[in-house]
């Protein structure tokens, strides 16, 4: 691992939840400050239901109900505090590993279930108001990152941002991970952002390890660095601190949309699961070096920072049948979830009618239909 | 009028029409495009509708995409055809799949426009002919005029469709006239087109190789043999009609193509003909293609690029069954 300078590490919990801004964090402590405490609640509430969320589906997998699964165990502060950064008007450009990102902002998190368990390729419609703005996953590395930093040219273009009206200018948020950041779309997708100054903020989850890979064999150097290169404000935050992850991206997010340009974040934080329910991080890394971030739990952390507060029982008992109550949910509608129909293949391969698309299409039809009862 | 004009003159009608319509690549504004397709443009429209981008085909191809995303309807131009490759995974992954991945709420109305193909005496990775590895991605629609009237329309009707369009220019053609009726389409952008009628053997093929059939055409009159010409001009979907009718009329057909011939367009079109009219056949459907090597040095290209001579000599095949 590349150490870290703890000079530039934007942190306002220490790992056993105390509040002690770090140096670098001062810029952002009034703001900090003024999170009233139901805000506070909301963030541990977000994390610790989606971890329940994020085990069950991994059970799932391993039942044989899912084809796979990403966690997101230990990402949670970095998600959390980014995307509840976010102002309505915003659009988000998830990688894969995104799931509370995507809940935050609206998407039932069966659509999730949905793409993992091979019945889409897709599972939600990102110009549907109910699912905030939010983008597909992309599974291949780092492609969403020049998909973002064209809307975000789309919204320069028309005049939506920089206007001065931060309720209503727009602003662009893009997930990659450590792994992805050797793509040389990343590299493309900055260049473009830093020509165009879109209103966008990259948002690098570094969580340690590209699969079996260590981020020190994609980069020698700090990958906040990275941004500077490129001409944009970039910032260090402990990925474990939701409250640094907040503050920083709300700023980026503000001075990108009122025409700043383009920012960078690198949220140093670990994956305490597998990259995917098909590797076996046991092959790769120690258990000292899991358990010493398992020290630093993104939601342990907040917990402890909100019993200081004086946070009663009951909201963690609330929370915790929240997190119950959707892990069961879950758990059901997955095993309710139906096939698809043969034609589904078919559909939407292009806009407009393919006769090729359609010949084959009928082809089908007719030999199904041409067994013994038709069609099953 | 000059074919790259007509294409220019289609651009132009284009972004005079929506002011949505984006044209983006490298060199494209103010030097016009290093084949002058653009030129002048920037001038009329302005750098935020002609953009003159960084040096990045990927970031070309993904950021047309986002831009397609925020409602704009990009044109991107590639500025050789050997250059697309680092685009490809863009092109194939992302935008000829996103529609589908987003069950349809989602429309990709992205042109990419690639001068392809020889005949310039070019330098490496500057003539190509990539068109198969297009034609078979599914999401993409593949098409490729051969005259000034199709450069002008067809480029219209690709900016217009709502699906993500593959335009593929035969650079060697660009500074061949001919006639452009702006007053009215000739032709839908995925209907083939018979230019010449003959009653001997159907010749197919497309973008320059279609001027080489017309020659070979020519040469065969003289000598008694009447051939027909088929412009594909739309390479996925195939327009199969007008080629069946004319197979069924004359019994035989051989499909010419810059491009290697394994696994090539011509392959595809010469297998579906011989399914669909195998009893109309005198004879195998045979293909003149590149050989199946690196486009070689431009001091071979001569002897790599299919000429009306060795079409001839696949007519003469044909013919002898």
């Amino acid at each position: 691992m590349i150490p870290v300078d703890d000079s530039a590490l934007v942190r306002f919990l220490d790992a056993d939840g105390t509040f002690a801004p770090s140096p670098a964090a001062e810029p952002y402590r009034e703001a900090v400050e003024r999170i009233g405490d139901a805000d506070l609640e909301t963030f541990y509430r977000d994390m610790a239901v989606i971890r329940a969320f994020d085990v069950q589906a991994t059970n799932l997998q391993r039942q044989g109900q899912l084809a796979l699964w990403p966690p997101s165990y230990g990402q949670e502060a970095a998600q959390v505090g980014s995307a509840r950064a976010a102002r309505a008007q915003d659009h988000l450009f998830p990688s894969y590993r995104e799931h509370v990102v995507t809940k935050i902002r609206g998407v039932d998190p069966i659509d999730i279930i949905r793409v993992m368990r091979g019945l889409t390729h897709g599972g939600w419609d990102p110009t549907d108001p109910k699912n905030g703005n939010t983008h597909i996953y992309t599974l291949v590395l780092g492609s969403q990152t020049l998909h973002a930093t064209g809307l975000g040219m789309g919204l320069v273009f028309d005049g939506r941002c920089g206007t001065g009206d931060l309720d209503r200018d727009e602003a662009v948020i893009v997930y990659y991970g450590d792994g992805a950041s050797s793509q040389g779309d990343v590299h493309e997708a900055m260049v473009f952002a830093n020509s165009y100054r879109t209103p966008e903020v990259f948002f690098l989850q570094n969580n340690q390890w590209a699969i079996s890979v260590p981020v020190a064999t994609q980069s020698r150097s700090p990958l906040h660095k990275r941004g500077e290169g490129y001409g944009m404000p970039s910032t260090l935050i402990d990925g474990n601190d939701v409250l640094a992850s907040w503050a920083v991206t709300r700023t980026a997010l503000d001075e990108a949309r009122a025409g700043g340009g383009p920012q960078a974040i690198e949220a140093m934080t670990y994956r305490l699961g597998a990259h995917t329910t098909s590797d076996d991080p046991t092959k790769y890394r120690t258990s000292d070096e899991e358990e010493s971030w398992r020290r630093r739990d993104p939601i342990a952390r907040m917990k402890a920072f909100l019993i200081g507060k004086g946070a009663s029982d009951a909201f963690f008992a609330d929370v915790e049948a929240e997190s119950q109550a959707l892990a069961d949910d879950v758990r059901t509608r997955t095993n309710a979830l139906g096939g698809l129909e043969r034609d589904d293949m078919f559909a939407h391969v292009y806009s407009e009618q393919h006769p090729l698309v359609g010949e084959q299409r009928q082809w089908l039809a007719d030999y199904e239909a041409s067994f013994e009862g038709g069609a099953s | 009028m000059p074919f790259s004009r007509a294409i220019n003159a289609g651009l132009r009608a284009a972004l005079a029409g929506s002011d949505r319509v984006l044209l983006m690549g490298e060199d494209i504004g103010k030097l016009g495009g290093v084949f002058r397709v653009t030129e002048g443009l920037q001038a009329e429209f302005g750098e935020q509708r002609v953009l003159d981008t960084p040096l990045a085909e990927s970031g070309l191809v993904g950021t047309a995409i986002g831009l397609a995303m925020a409602g704009f309807r990009p044109v991107v131009e590639i500025q050789f055809d050997g250059f697309v490759f680092p685009a490809f995974d863009q092109i194939t992954t992302q935008l000829a799949k996103l529609t589908n991945r987003h069950e349809g709420a989602l429309q990709m109305p992205v042109v990419i426009r690639i001068p392809y193909g020889g005949h310039i005496g070019a330098v490496e990775h500057h003539q190509e002919s990539p068109e198969a590895y297009f034609t078979h991605t599914a999401g993409l629609r593949v098409v490729s005029p051969s005259t000034p009237n199709d450069g002008y329309w067809m480029i219209q009707d690709a900016i217009a469709s709502p699906d993500p369009v593959i335009f593929l220019e035969p650079k060697s053609k660009y500074w061949q006239k001919g006639e452009v009726d702006t007053s009215a389409r000739a032709l839908p952008l995925h209907a083939s087109r018979i230019v010449r009628r003959g009653t001997d053997i159907t010749l197919v093929g497309h973008g320059a190789m279609v001027t080489t059939m017309l020659q070979a055409a020519a040469l065969a009159e003289a000598e008694g043999t009447s051939i027909e010409v088929v412009d594909l001009r739309s390479l996925s979907p195939v327009d199969y009609g007008p080629i069946l009718d004319s197979v069924r009329r004359t019994g035989r057909m051989v499909y010419a193509q810059e491009a290697p011939g394994f696994t090539s367009l011509g392959s595809e079109v010469a297998a579906t003909v011989m399914e669909r009219a195998f009893y109309a056949l005198e004879a195998p459907v045979l293909r003149v293609s590149g050989f199946d090597v690196p486009f070689p040095p431009a001091k071979l290209e001569g002897a790599y690029l299919p000429d009306a001579d060795r079409i001839l000599e696949a007519v003469d095949r044909s013919l002898a069954y």
